[in-house]
């Protein structure tokens, strides 16, 4: 638990430092990608969950995760072929997709209701991590309204999924 | 299935006792960027509610002790009123889309 609560500070701290960083010259072309990112990185969460669970509430969420992010990814990606505007790696979405590969593998020796608790809790401290960057930084910087648009969807669907995780969450306990 | 079945009869009755009966309503609701719109209805028993979800992932109008009906995206989905009562909704997908309906 505390080492969870470690990483999710130490993602949190990567992501405000890498906006501090950036200061208010984050761009659209970044901002697109971590956005990106950010569905990626849970749809890699929901496959390996789906490997790894036999629990049918943990596994209908995860199908539920990955049904959404890809739709949503796809939507981007479609908005962005649109206004020709190429996403663009940058220190944020790196330090986002470190972050989520080192999650995966302390995940990877987990199995059972051990797998399942941090799995879902994991989902719960994550969706909270996007929703504070979508908030504070992304949403606020983004120039392009389309873009903007898409991004305020995307909080509404991450609140969402935050909600839909404690619940699980609640119900294994 | 059982509640269709049962409105079916009950509108045949009122069909013999009272002649046409009285039409039912389609109450539209869109789903869009996650919100249900409007976000309070009201209908009275046969009426129908048909929900348009906009969006690119599904959604679902869910009341506890009530009803659950899926929303497919970029397609319509319809319930018909069957009892009385004020229902307040939710998707089970995004438990932060809320909404209500009221029956009379
Ligand atoms: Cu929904």
């Amino acid at each position: 638990m505390y080492a969870r609560l470690t990483s999710a500070l130490a993602l949190a701290c990567l992501i405000s430092g890498a906006s501090l960083a950036a200061g208010s010259g984050i761009t659209d072309p970044q901002i697109a990608h971590i956005a990106y990112t950010a569905g990626v990185i849970d749809i890699e969460a929901a496959k390996q969950a789906l490997k790894i669970s036999k629990d049918k509430d943990v596994i209908a969420f995860a199908n539920d995760m990955l049904r959404d992010h890809e739709a949503v990814n796809k939507q981007a990606l479609d908005l962005v072929k649109k206004l020709n505007v190429k996403p663009e790696d940058n220190d944020t979405s790196r330090a986002l997709t470190k972050a989520a590969t080192q999650e995966r593998e302390k995940l990877a020796k987990l199995s059972g209701t051990d797998f399942d608790k941090a799995y879902v809790a994991n989902e719960v401290a994550y969706h909270k991590q996007v929703n504070g960057a979508l908030e504070t930084l992304l949403i606020p910087s983004a120039k392009n309204a389309e873009l903007k648009d898409l991004l305020e969807t995307g909080l509404k669907l991450f609140q969402g999924h935050q909600q839909h995780a404690e619940h699980v969450a609640a119900m294994m306990k | 299935m059982i509640s269709k079945l049962s409105l079916g009869a009950l509108c045949g009755l009122v069909l013999i006792l009272a002649g046409p009966p009285v039409r039912a309503e389609t109450i539209r609701v869109t789903v869009e960027k996650l919100v249900f719109s409007p976000a309070e209805i009201s209908a009275v028993v046969g009426d129908v509610i048909e929900w348009q979800n906009k969006d690119v992932m599904a959604h679902t109008a869910t009341a506890k002790d009530g009803f659950d009906v899926v929303i497919p995206p970029g397609k319509t989905a319809t319930l018909t009123v069957t009892r009385a009562g004020t229902f307040d909704y939710y998707c089970r997908f995004h438990p932060n889309m809320k909404a209500r309906l009221q029956v009379r």
